[in-house]
């Protein structure tokens, strides 16, 4: 070989090396926890623990927490995208279905890519995005046509854009994809559209999808038989959150929401497998290798998407390869997630739809009469938003409603495609007939409701116990996320436009910034040059805050 | 001169009769004078959803500028009004004429008038230009509140009454105050750790400030890390006007302050 070709291909090899350097490969996805610089995945791991070691900002020092800089949308609406940062880079999506590459450190954007929706693209309950996923250099967002596209994240360019789901039949994506080896996980919503959901794996290099796991079982699947007649084709079952995996057990787990119709049991007997369920699948295959139903033939549309946090741990005196959950339902749950067995459901808000479980961890159902309250209420005890967990002080953090109830009203429903399918929508209990209740979002900055109704508090519960170790309340409902760090911070938020940093030991607040806006994401953590940065999205602006200088 | 005989049975007519309507009153505790019945109210709720949500939409709030459940629309107000555009449509949109009896168009707007709860109250709405009278003189609510920009503060400004609140809530509102004042609307007395006292209508409040406007329409927000006591009162000092206007006249008041929407 002529010298001058081998000066060339050491260039490109050089040049090749340079770009591997940067590339998120599945290995440093797996060891995230090495590199808590960075945040690779929409929970911070696969654990999904939202946890970061990071510690430069701590109890004594987060006083001097100050505003390096806020980025704003242009779009209106809760905001809920959670950023990834990958070496001084930070990707996140804006509604509804934009991606910026943002300089971490100063807030100044790279590029923008632009997604147009299909006009047949509906959603029930916004036109939420929560982030973006990344393997290599390219970027993954579910879109709300339930399209899954990828970007090249060095130029925002499009790579590959497919169909996951028929949006004219009321499929919708919102969730932040989970990269697995090579395979780029999504799962539908569509939970009020009559949608049979599923869960599918797309070759990341392609977008071809390599496997379809329904979360309402066909003829002749395990789990049919839970449903009457032709009730699982409009079933439900939407997924909505991004889930969890096991490297050592090879499973992955993801939250299943509600059955449809949403609020009309008797019109779909059964126990209405795999809604309401967690499920564990194998990521070669999709095959459902265990699952755990949180609320059998549901009528209180209690979703159980919430994120899976997974940790080992002691539990009552045995090491656990746990997966800890605070379900929409109410109950803190405890399963052991090697194999699904349920190991303790706790309330951790006031419950009367069922009063505890059996030995096998079903719950014992306590239907309240007609006109007559159920609590938790329509939107749960918790939701969607991102709980955390800390190794450090081994609790587990959610926001939580409290006081909270709704009066269910049984109305048969007729499905007809891609139309709400849902049943009569809910009554909150209120104190006065009519008056405002807190729905999904807020769209004032009056509480015209207030704590008369519902009031937020983040909870802190010792798995263990399942008790309350301490309680963080707030006026208003909350639907922030929640963030701990290595420096034994808890770093959260709420509707009331407040962003807070807590004592993740005890729960007292060090520090308060007034944001304005509502906070709907889950905050995150990372550093650029040894600073480290603390991320929230308050309104229509994502605030990065860091330690004044 | 009547019999004595006679005049026990009058006597015990009466009380049977009164016996009578009380048991029915009991049986039917929301059928009242200006209200629409449940059975009624449920109808609607089967009708709507045969025959309107698939373009009003679940909530009733699909077809732009309309949201039936809240008693938003674009031409219309009172029932009389709600039933014509049900059976004869109107021209050049896509709200076409419903071939609906009158008792199928009475029920659907039962359950229209009580926003969307098939077991809810609706209320009938009269004529909002006699409500508007009312409100001014016989009422004298215009003593207290105040509406687009004229009247005191001292009660909640009724400008937007029409948007947030449901005819029945309204009714309820004006028969039984207390029952109906909203828990953000309540009166609030805080003495501040320096001893000062501020008494007023609470605005808003989150985890750490209270917005109160003041019995002399001060707007004044305040620090709760500075409170000593805070006491909210659920009892509102409005009259109640079961009995000093008849039910045809509430119905009116009704009509006008749903043509309030700020």
């Amino acid at each position: 070989m002529p010298k001058r070709a081998l000066v060339a291909l050491a260039l490109v090899l050089a040049a090749s090396y340079g770009l591997h350097a940067q590339q998120v490969t599945y290995d440093r996805i797996l060891r995230a926890a090495e590199e808590p610089q960075n945040w690779l995945t929409y929970s911070g791991g696969y654990f999904s623990q939202r946890y970061s070691s990071l510690k430069q900002i701590d109890t004594s020092n987060v006083r001097n927490l100050e505003i390096k800089w806020i980025l704003p949308n242009q779009v209106f609406g809760a905001w809920q995208a959670s950023p990834l940062v990958v070496d001084g880079i930070m990707y996140l999506t804006m509604r509804p279905n934009d991606i910026v590459a943002v300089d971490a450190k100063s807030g100044r954007v790279f590029w923008q890519y632009r997604y147009t929706n299909s006009p047949d693209q509906r959603v029930c309950c916004g036109s939420n995005n929560r982030g973006v996923a990344i393997l290599g250099d390219t970027l993954y967002m579910a879109t709300l046509d339930a399209h899954l596209v990828a970007v090249d994240a060095k130029t925002g360019r499009l790579l590959w854009n497919v169909e996951a789901g028929d949006p004219k039949l009321g499929y919708s994506m919102t969730l932040s994809p989970l990269v697995v080896k090579d395979k780029v996980i999504v799962g539908v919503g569509g939970g009020e559209y009559g949608i049979r959901g599923f869960l599918a794996a797309h070759d990341a290099h392609t977008g071809k999808e390599l496997w379809r796991t329904y979360t309402i079982p066909g003829p002749g699947e395990k789990g049919h038989d839970s449903w009457r007649g032709e009730d699982w084709m409009h079933g439900g079952g939407s997924i909505w959150v991004t889930g969890s995996y096991d490297p050592a057990l090879n499973l992955t787990y993801w939250g299943v929401g509600n059955p449809g119709p949403d609020w009309t049991p008797a019109q779909r007997p059964g126990d209405n497998l795999y809604t309401d369920s967690v499920i564990a699948l194998d990521p070669e295959t999709g095959a459902i290798k265990w699952h755990y139903q949180f609320t059998p033939n549901d009528g209180y549309d209690y979703d159980s998407v919430q994120v899976p946090v997974l940790a080992d741990i002691d539990f009552r005196g045995t090491p656990t390869k746990a997966m800890m959950w605070a379900n929409r339902n109410g109950f803190f749950y405890v399963l052991d997630r090697a194999t699904g067995k349920f190991l303790s459901g706790t309330p951790f808000v006031k419950v009367n739809w069922a009063s505890g479980h059996d030995a096998n961890g079903r719950p014992i159902p306590t239907p309240q009469p007609t006109g007559m309250p159920t609590f938790p209420g329509n939107q749960g005890g918790t939701n969607w938003f991102s709980p955390s967990y800390s190794p450090r002080t081994g609790l587990f953090y959610v926001s939580a409603w409290l006081d909270y109830a709704s009066i269910y009203r049984r109305q048969e429903v007729q499905y007809s495609a891609g139309r709400t399918f849902a049943g009569a929508f809910p009554i909150t209990l209120t104190p006065v007939p009519g008056a405002p209740a807190p729905g999904i979002g807020r769209a004032r900055p009056i509480n015209n409701w207030t704590d008369a109704v519902a009031h937020g508090a983040v909870l802190a519960i010792d798995p263990k116990t399942g008790q309350q170790k301490w309680r963080f309340d707030q006026f208003d409902v909350t639907e922030s996320g929640n963030l701990t760090t290595g420096g034994d911070l808890l770093f959260t938020g709420g509707r009331e436009g407040y962003f807070y940093a807590l004592d993740a030991r005890t729960g007292a607040m060090l520090y308060r910034s007034t944001v304005g806006g509502q906070i709907a994401n889950g905050p995150m953590t990372y550093s650029v040059d040894g600073k480290q940065y603390v991320a929230v999205i308050s309104g229509n602006s994502l605030i990065v805050y860091g330690l004044r200088e | 001169m009547v019999s004595f005989a006679r005049a026990v049975l009058i006597a015990v007519a009466c009380l049977v009769m009164a016996f009578a309507a009380r048991v029915g009153a009991q049986q039917n505790p929301q059928e009242h004078p200006g209200q629409y019945s449940q059975a009624d109210v449920e109808a609607g709720s089967r009708l709507y959803s045969a025959q309107c949500q698939l373009c009003h939409g679940l909530t009733g709030d699909q077809v732009t500028g309309i949201d039936l459940r809240r008693g938003q629309f674009r031409r219309v107000s009172s029932d009389e009004d709600l039933a014509r555009v049900i059976t004869t449509g109107v021209q050049g949109t896509a709200m076409p004429p419903f071939a609906l009896q009158p008792t199928e168009v009475n029920s659907v707007i039962a359950f229209i008038r009580a926003g969307f709860d098939p077991a809810g109250t609706a209320v009938k709405v009269g004529n909002a230009a006699r409500g508007r009278e009312l409100f001014a003189g016989k009422g004298a609510c215009a003593s207290c509140h105040r509406v687009n920009g004229r009247g005191p503060r001292v009660a909640p400004d009724l400008s937007d009454v029409g948007a947030v609140r449901s005819p029945g809530s309204l009714q309820r509102s004006v028969l039984d105050p207390s029952s109906q004042m909203m828990p953000i609307n309540r009166p609030v007395r805080i003495v501040m750790k320096d001893g000062k006292t501020i008494a007023g209508r609470r605005l808003n409040e989150d985890t750490f400030t209270v917005q109160v406007i003041d019995e002399q329409e001060r707007l004044v927000s305040v620090d709760k890390s500075g409170i000593k006591s805070m006491t909210v009162e659920t009892k509102s000092s409005m009259p109640a006007y079961q009995g000093k206007l008849t039910a045809d006249e509430i119905s009116d008041v009704i009509a006008y302050l749903l043509t309030l929407r700020g």
